[in-house]
């Protein structure tokens, strides 16, 4: 992959440029002291990987992402963690690295860059649990309050859309978050969850029985949508 | 006190020499300027500015292997950002102390 790197710190551009050679598969370019250089760059060559620092005078790393228009796949390297609630909010974004990267740290970001870059184009059960995977983990973080709070994935149940908020149910608790359901249906693996409705998603695994329009999931009976009926029973193991 | 080292460094540069020490170079050269500008901004009470100057020592600062130090200039960034200036001592000497130990090597 072909790569640049934006920070305005020398330090850290030298540092990730050393992490990069030990990378047989990443080919560092250039490497930019500011979001503006490399806007010029990136205006007359394609690149297929950022390094980017988000703390950055005067343009933000978050600002040089709002400038691309097709952005390609990016690493958000700070000395920041706070900032990994506002990367959420990118699909572009493939992992974030906090200052001081580690060799054994960064390479599994480069390899979630890979496997994001060859996405799987069937619907083959295995290569949605191998998404599943690199993409999350196990885990989905949200925004609550200024915090991130962890959830575990597969104790979702039930995704609700409510205005500008969602609310995730989980086995445990439920949590309001503001986001839309096609954000987190990005997050979620297909293998376990499919959109019933405009304004659900459900997780397969957890569903009790289904009537005619309308799926039970723990205690919420939920409507399915003419149009997501033959997919919803496409997923089930009918005898 | 904590004391800077290079275990981080000698981490990633993996035994090869001339990485280090160029590396050490670009942070001997690099970290004054940035020191002079956080008391630039300090003297002229530009909190801000000065969080953001904190926000980068602070990479040098584990860089150089001062975890402890890395917590301090956290929550001074954090002071800062809130307009105080807590901690300014505590942080102020992690900056000699990386600057006796730069001069050193």
């Amino acid at each position: 992959m072909n790569c640049i790197v934006i920070d305005d710190e020398a330090t850290a551009r030298m540092i990730i440029s050393q992490l990069c050679s030990n990378v047989p598969s990443l080919n560092v370019i250039e490497a930019f002291p500011n979001a503006m250089q490399a806007i010029k760059y990136l205006n007359q060559n394609e690149v297929d990987l950022i390094f980017l620092d988000i703390h950055m005078p005067d343009f933000t790393g978050f600002d040089f992402i709002e400038t691309l228009k097709n952005p390609p796949k990016i690493i958000l390297t700070t000395s920041d963690p706070n900032f990994a609630i506002q990367a959420f909010e990118y699909d572009c974004i493939v992992d974030y690295l906090v200052k001081p990267i580690t060799q054994e740290r960064f390479n599994k970001a480069i390899a979630k860059a890979e496997a994001k870059q060859s996405k799987p184009v069937t619907t083959n059960s295995n290569e949605k649990i191998e998404k599943l995977e690199t993409t999350s983990g196990n885990d989905l973080y949200v925004n609550i309050d200024r915090r991130l709070i962890k959830i575990d994935i597969p104790s979702i149940y039930l995704v609700e859309a409510k205005g500008d908020y969602i609310q995730v149910k989980t086995e445990g608790k439920n949590y309001t978050v503001h986001s839309t359901l096609k954000k987190i249906a990005d997050k979620l693996p297909d293998s376990l969850f499919l959109k019933v409705h405009r304004s659900y998603i459900i997780n397969i695994m957890k569903i009790i029985d289904i009537e005619d329009n309308s799926v039970l999931i723990k205690k919420d009976v939920i409507p399915v949508s003419r149009s997501n009926r033959p997919e919803l029973m496409k997923r089930l193991n009918l005898l | 006190m904590e004391q800077p080292n290079q275990s981080y460094i000698n981490s990633l540069s993996g035994g090869d020499e001339a990485f280090k020490q160029q590396l050490i170079d670009v942070i001997k050269k690099e970290f004054p300027e940035e020191k002079q500008v956080y008391f630039d901004n300090l003297k002229a009470t530009k909190y801000k500015l000065v969080a953001d100057n904190v926000h980068k020592l602070k990479h040098k600062i584990s860089i150089l292997g001062l975890e402890k130090g890395y917590e301090v200039a956290v929550a001074y960034e954090n002071n800062l950002l809130e307009g105080n200036t807590t901690l300014k001592e505590e942080f102020e000497e992690i900056l000699s102390n990386i600057t006796a130990y730069l001069e050193k090597i």
